[in-house]
């Protein structure tokens, strides 16, 4: 299976002339297959969301390459960045950031109103469908303040969903919700993945969320390690 | 809708209370700059008004007389070029160059006028005045008299006069009275009175003397010369730029009324000085007040604007939001301003009057001066804009949605 995402290398640090030098990643290799579900582990400070932010092209690199849908993304500028974003990624984050003054069903159109400058119909109704399978067709119109966080959460979810990405990068997507929603969360990303056949890469802190991924990737200390269950596609510790 | 304008307006919408101190802001800027146009246009347009109500545009008079050198020889100068006492300079011919007066282009109407000093005489009391011949119908195109009658009908007749209301009150005359005319030449006639006037100015009520034409030329000795021509123009601003032409298709001399009235001229161009001084520093307060508030508003969206950028959101697409947010905050206040600003104006023309309780004068707000301050709300609106909306599209994305 061809891999959505490749990094080869990837090194990050922050701060240099004045300030002292900080290395968060030591040169990270790491490639997600089409149709993964995976998890990204580690303790706090670990580089997770430096990572994550890499991966989300949000960030570049000091060094190493990162190569997306088959795209090299070397000397990439804001600009291109934006539009790979666009038109490969989704996002969900731990606090689900829906934009308070859109209604539901305006947040979830949000990426593609974004990137195309308006929605068509079809939009309209893609985002509609998407609602209606986390069961909040009911709440499209509401303003996500009038909705509980787990149904928050979902329409984050879809919103990751609506222009059809090849990767979603969730950032603890469950870490603001009560058990129950978590789970119902985790496994709606779950069922998405098995059915639309979306990659996802689902960095937690929860270990048995991360038990149910099919691969789970460690990261300490800016370096990936093997994980005792997995051990795949993982560098050695230096 | 377009996805900026979409954005703008919920953010705007969101963010109540800021919005309604900018738009407070606009509102208050705008009123203060609608309404001191209309003030002073207003107060501009009845000074030129009333200055000119007695004035012509443009008066044609004879050349001066110089002296000449009798000699003109090279390193020989036998006279100095000096003014001489001018005599009672008369326009020949002055049909046909008032007919060239008048095919001058933006020339509205012409009137001749031959004038000089005489005395007016009732019971023994004789009083200085300034004797005006005129050919009535031509003289009423140039200068108003319909507003400045007292008493009597402005008629003309062979051997009627009108006269200003001092004149009137000093030697005791009204409407129907005879009043005996001494002209420079000693001549003495009798006139009936036709009219009383009253020209807006102390002095010219005491001196002002109406008579036709043909009296004039006889009482003075002009024969059949007369001494000015009077000219309206269409745009009266135009007066002064069009008297080199005048001068030159009618052999006289040309002064505008700018010229003859140049400090009221220059207290004008003052005035308006020191008008669009006010309104620039209003703008640039206003200007100032939106960037602050935007700056903050600005601040306090970060996340959401990080979130945008994280979505796809291109830098430009961002950019055009908070400068769409200016325009708008400008737009919207431009129409409460003017709505206020037109109130005030009415509002003093309704209070302030004069001593006959009419408005002093009249303010007039027009479609113009509106649509010229609203494009202006809108152009400061999307400059104050400008410099948060780079801070907007500059924003790291990542450094947004953490902090």
């Amino acid at each position: 299976m061809a891999d959505v995402m490749t990094l080869s290398g990837i090194r990050k640090a922050y701060g240099g002339g004045r300030s002292p030098r900080v290395e968060v990643l030591h040169g990270i290799d790491l490639a997600l297959a089409e149709g993964e579900f995976a998890a990204l582990t580690g303790p706090s400070g670990s580089g997770k969301s430096t990572l994550l932010n890499i991966m989300g092209l949000l960030e570049a690199p000091t060094s190493g390459t990162l190569v997306i849908a088959g795209q090299s993304t070397a000397g990439s500028d804001d600009a291109l960045r934006t539009a790979l974003r666009s038109r490969y990624l989704g996002f969900i984050f731990q606090f689900h950031h829906l934009l308070a003054a859109f209604s539901a069903l305006e947040n979830v159109m949000m990426p593609v109103h974004a990137a195309h400058g308006r929605v068509t119909r079809a939009d309209r109704q893609r985002a509609l469908a998407l609602l209606e399978r986390v069961g909040l067709s009911a709440h499209a119109h509401k303003s996500p303040l009038q909705l509980s966080g787990g149904q928050q959460q979902r329409v984050a979810i879809v919103r990751a969903l609506m222009a059809r990405p090849r990767l979603v990068l969730a950032d603890e997507p469950t870490g603001n919700l009560d058990t129950q929603s978590a789970q119902e969360a985790f496994a709606l990303m779950r069922e998405i993945n098995a059915s639309d056949g979306v990659t996802f890469l689902i960095v937690t802190h929860d270990p048995r969320l991360a038990d149910t991924c099919d691969r789970q990737i460690r990261l300490v200390d800016g370096q990936l390690v093997a994980s005792p269950d997995t051990g795949v596609n993982a560098s050695p510790p230096a | 809708m377009p996805f900026e304008w979409t954005v703008a307006l919920r953010l705007l919408r969101e963010g109540r209370f800021q919005t309604l101190l900018i738009l407070g802001g606009v509102t208050i800027g705008v009123a203060v700059v609608v309404y001191i146009t209309a003030l002073v246009n207003g107060l501009q347009a009845n000074i030129i008004d009333k200055t000119l109500s007695t004035q012509a545009h443009v008066v044609l008079k004879p050349q001066e007389d110089e002296n000449r050198r009798l000699v003109q020889a090279p390193g020989v100068v036998m006279a100095e070029v000096e003014k001489r006492t001018q005599r009672e300079n008369t326009i020949d011919n002055w049909q046909s160059r008032m007919a060239a007066a008048r095919a001058v282009p933006g020339v509205r109407s012409a009137a001749a006028m031959a004038s000089g000093p005489g005395f007016a005489e009732k019971g023994g009391v004789r009083k200085s005045v300034a004797l005006m011949g005129v050919e009535l119908a031509d003289y009423l195109k140039v200068v108003r008299l319909d507003d400045k009658l007292l008493s009597g009908r402005l008629r003309l007749p062979s051997g009627a006069v009108m006269v200003g209301s001092e004149l009137a009150r000093e030697l005791g005359l009204s409407v129907g009275d005879r009043l005996r005319l001494v002209g420079a030449t000693g001549r003495t006639e009798s006139y009936l009175i036709s009219a009383v006037l009253d020209f807006g100015l102390k002095d010219l009520n005491r001196r002002w003397v109406l008579l036709p034409l043909r009296s004039a030329q006889t009482l003075l000795g002009y024969q059949l010369d007369i001494t000015e021509i009077y000219l309206q123009v269409n745009d009266l601003f135009q007066a002064e730029r069009m008297a080199p032409l005048l001068a030159a298709r009618t052999g006289l001399m040309a002064d505008s009324w700018q010229v003859t009235n140049a400090q009221l001229v220059t207290a004008l161009r003052s005035q308006s000085a020191s008008t669009l001084m006010i309104k620039t520093f209003v703008s640039l307060a206003v200007a100032l007040g939106i960037a602050s508030v935007m700056v903050v508003s600005v601040v306090q969206k970060r996340r959401e604007i990080g979130i945008l950028r994280a979505m796809g959101t291109p830098a430009r697409r961002i950019l055009r939001i908070f400068l769409i947010q200016g325009g708008l905050v400008g737009l919207v206040g431009s129409v409460f301003g003017s709505a206020l600003g037109s109130a005030i104006a009415i509002l003093f023309t309704r209070l302030v009057l004069d001593d006959r309780g009419q408005p002093m004068f009249p303010i007039s707000v027009t479609p113009a001066l509106l649509a010229t301050t609203s494009l202006l709300a809108l152009l400061v609106g999307v400059l104050a804009a400008l410099v948060p909306a780079l801070n907007a599209a500059r924003l790291d994305p990542v450094e947004a949605i953490r902090g």
